[in-house]
């Protein structure tokens, strides 16, 4: 294994990272849009739900690049490794696709007609695709790390349930649970009134349901493959998450929305150095499990790659942190301007 | 229940041909919305205000279906085409992943700064994130279009017998594809063609709907200003799209052959603008034959030499069977077909379609043009047929283009070194690739209706009055934002 093979299998840990940090925050609060969105009467919920809407309305998109960013990569960097993961969660991946074409079409289109129906047709989108998205993704990258059936060809040789496993599922429900918590946590450092303290109250108890579901996940994982390093980042995914909590209580609304940033990038790093040096193993006895060396690019292309990665991702995280700065004032229901006259 | 090749084609051919109905609006509209908006900022009169959020509000409607149609696009390979993507994904790879850190980044960060950014940022920079989203879009066709042009013409790789696959050995010789170079400038310049059909149709029909108005000269204006952008581009269009017919005589030859039919190898062979009957080389019956036209087309003299289907046929097996031996036996699988012809009829009227629906548009956009001079307004009934066509046909057109360059390319997918056949996931059952495809069809149709009702619901309700965006600046912290979903 050489350094750029190396450095990608990083890379596209923190591209996984950076995806489950920011898109963690807006599948939380498009989740939580019933509940944190329900107001005294309806129009009070139609402006809380607007009001929840517009804090992540010039970001969700940017976010969502992150993802098409780690697919990207990781066919550039690790063809053999999106050969097989894609076409092994077929069914699956399906789903997210679906999920985020319909909450996407709905943080869109919602707005755009001032009818009833219309809005609730698209909020069941936005929720649905909200929590069926981060479920799944937290299903696939747990199965990743888990491993699958594999054959001596690189070929996934199990079906749908073969997915569909005990880990693999609480795996599923602690990336929704950290993005539930993570989006009350957004929720309450930028908005104002009564949905921010809503929302604290919220991400206190979401946020104990999260560590007590990642707590088991990373244990488990950890026992069956982990590593010292691994042990490592769980330790600090479980501080950050106890420290947000904590944060959360005494209203330190910025720290504590760090602090579930930190677990989530610290659990994805738990699942990559429990995965190295493998990126795909297989649970086969005659299989051949994918390998950070023997699913890579060549070293050309990996070297242009870096090239490209070192130049570009500074100048992306720098209009990134542009924008959140630009929005960065909170926003409540006085803020809400009257809907379109368009039915 | 069909193979899963076939499933997973129809499935390629539906979502790619889908996507592509809103990405050359994209690119097209956001460039004229940038520049009613800086128009805006320059000469701060209310017509380019009230057009840029106009055309604004359009464009976003049919972004959002661009955007998330494209996701699919970029998990596709693996999902249907694992095999593709392991033989050439060292090399495919590299463009898609340059596309997304490049140019979808820029894109989308800078698009969701310009819908909320109405009041918040100052004007100058907000009418430049329009300019930046534009301009990812633009960088987003160059590194597709990259990728594309390795399957049509595949250049800077190497075999690597150790590993058996395609390998990158030039990233400049795959950017600077002597396909993409020509390529590229056509379908952004089609694109352009597109936005600008789009804003000529929408305002053509406004402007005839309230002609005795006070908003008619600003439709005038957008009808001119859409017009023109049509008209140039298609220009361009012209241009590149001979250039581009010469590069494929050499080396897809059989694409050209396939798109006139033309059995026979001939020298000063003609170019008939319509036949009668099958075109499997037996008894077609060509309506208005140009003589030499063809020839030209494909080697840039009347009397050149095109050869004809039936030749070709024997030369790409020989081509096929040299790679096999050069790579070997793995290879010699990968190249080995039946049959080296692409389905004959489609290549020849996609081909025509495309022609003829472009021809179309810059015909339409000349009488536009025409008709609105000295304050004039379109006046005969059929002026609206117009409005609607101008919009549609330059897409229809793009659409053929694709569909004649990717049939035209068949039976290979990358051209002489991988057929189609071989590069499906062998993981993925046919009953899987058949439910995602009606997954796809059904949830793409319903989103077409409602995308398509929205669109003209807004097209209907016109350009808003006027609202100096000056009142409400410095508004006190409680003030309602401009902008809020």
């Amino acid at each position: 294994m050489d350094t750029l093979q190396l450095l990608w299998f990083g890379l596209i840990g923190l591209l996984w990272a950076g995806y489950l940090v920011l898109e963690g925050f807006d599948f939380g609060v498009g989740a939580l849009l019933p509940s944190l969105g329900a107001g005294q009467d309806a129009e009070d919920t139609e402006k809380r739900r607007r009001v929840m809407l517009t804090t992540i309305g010039p970001h969700w998109d940017g976010n969502e690049v992150w993802l098409l960013t780690a697919g990207g990569a990781t066919f550039a960097a690790f063809p053999e490794w999106y050969a097989t993961m894609f076409s092994a969660f077929y069914l699956p991946l399906l789903l997210v696709l679906v999920a985020l074409i319909v909450r996407n079409m709905g943080f869109e289109y919602r707005g755009k007609r001032d009818d009833a129906t219309w809005r609730k047709r698209w909020d069941l989108a936005i929720i649905g695709g909200s929590v069926v998205a981060p479920f799944l993704v937290g299903v696939a990258l747990t199965n990743v790390v888990r491993g699958v059936p594999i054959n001596g060809d690189m070929e996934y040789v199990g079906n749908l349930f073969t997915l569909l496993n005990p880990l693999s599922l609480l795996g599923g429900l602690t990336v929704l649970a950290l993005s539930l918590t993570h989006g009350a946590f957004f929720l309450a450092l930028k908005t104002s009134g009564s949905i921010r303290e809503d929302a604290r109250r919220m991400g206190t108890v979401l946020g104990l349901v999260t560590a007590g579901l990642a707590v088991v996940t990373l244990l488990w994982l950890n026992l069956s493959t982990g590593s010292v390093w691994s042990w490592v980042t769980t330790v600090v995914a479980a501080v950050s998450l106890l420290a947000a909590i904590y944060a959360n209580t005494l209203a330190r609304e910025g720290w504590a929305f760090i602090g579930t940033a930190v677990t989530a990038a610290a659990a994805v790093a738990t699942y990559f150095l429990a995965l190295y040096p493998d990126v795909m193993p297989t649970t086969l006895a005659g299989g051949q499990s994918l390998t950070i060396e023997n699913a890579s690019s060549s070293p050309l292309t990996l070297k242009i790659m870096t090239g490209a990665a070192l130049v570009f991702t500074p100048i992306v995280l720098i209009y990134t942190a542009y924008t959140y700065y630009t929005f960065r004032k909170r926003i409540g229901t006085q803020h809400i301007p009257a809907p379109v006259a368009v039915k | 229940m069909g193979s899963s090749l076939d499933v997973a084609r129809w499935q390629f051919a539906i979502t790619t041909v889908y996507h592509f109905l809103f990405v050359p609006v994209t690119i097209g509209m956001s460039g004229v919305v940038a520049y009613f908006h800086t128009q805006w900022v320059r000469t701060h009169r209310p017509e380019y205000y009230r057009l840029t959020k106009f055309f604004g509000k359009l464009f976003l409607i049919n972004f959002a279906l661009g955007l998330v149609t494209g996701i699919v696009q970029e998990f596709q390979f693996g999902m249907n085409w694992s095999d593709y993507s392991r033989f050439v994904g060292d090399i495919f790879g590299a463009p898609l992943a340059f596309e997304a850190l490049l140019a979808f980044f820029l894109e989308s960060t800078f698009l969701g700064v310009w819908i909320f950014g109405w009041g918040r940022i100052p004007e100058k920079l907000h009418a430049s994130t329009m300019w930046l989203t534009h301009v990812g879009t633009v960088l987003s066709a160059y590194f597709i279009l990259a990728a594309n042009s390795f399957m049509q013409h595949p250049v800077g790789y190497t075999f690597n017998p150790t590993t058996g696959r395609a390998e990158m050995s030039d990233f400049v010789a795959v950017l600077t594809n002597k396909v993409q170079l020509v390529t590229f400038p056509h379908v952004v310049l089609s694109a352009y063609m597109v936005g600008g059909a789009v804003i000529m149709g929408v305002a053509l029909w406004l402007l005839r709907r309230d002609r005795d108005t006070d908003d008619a000269p600003m439709y005038r204006k957008a009808v001119r200003v859409g017009a023109v952008v049509s008209l140039v581009a298609s220009l361009g269009v012209i241009v590149s799209g001979d250039v581009q017919g010469k590069i494929m005589t050499e080396v897809q030859p059989m694409k050209m052959a396939a798109a006139e039919a033309l059995y026979d190898t001939t020298s000063n062979a003609p170019f008939s603008v319509l036949s009668i009957g099958p075109l499997d080389g037996s008894s077609a019956t060509r309506i208005i034959e140009v003589p030499g036209l063809l020839s030209f087309l494909g080697t840039g003299s009347f009397d050149g030499t095109v050869e004809g289907i039936n030749d070709l046929k024997v030369s790409e097996r020989a081509m096929a069977e040299k790679v096999g031996q050069q790579y070997g036996p793995d290879v010699a699988k990968l190249v080995a077909a039946d049959d080296y012809t692409p389905i004959i009829p489609v290549a020849y009227w996609t081909f025509r379609l495309m022609m003829g629906a472009g021809f179309l548009t810059m015909l339409f956009a000349a009488m536009a043009l025409w008709a609105t001079r000295k304050n004039g307004v379109p006046q005969a009934r059929w002026w609206t047929w117009i409005a609607v066509l101008t919009p549609l046909l330059p897409i229809v057109a793009n659409s053929f283009g694709w569909i004649f360059t990717e049939m035209g390319r068949q039976p290979w997918l990358v051209y002489g070194l991988m057929t189609t056949a071989t590069g499906v996931s062998p993981s993925v059952s046919v009953g899987e690739v058949w439910v995602s495809m009606v997954v796809y069809t059904l949830l793409y149709a319903a989103l077409a209706v409602v995308e398509v009702k929205l669109f003209l619901t807004y097209v209907r309700r016109g350009a808003e009055p006027f609202e100096d965006p000056a009142d409400h600046a410095d508004s006190a912290e409680d003030a309602p934002l401009q902008f809020a979903y």
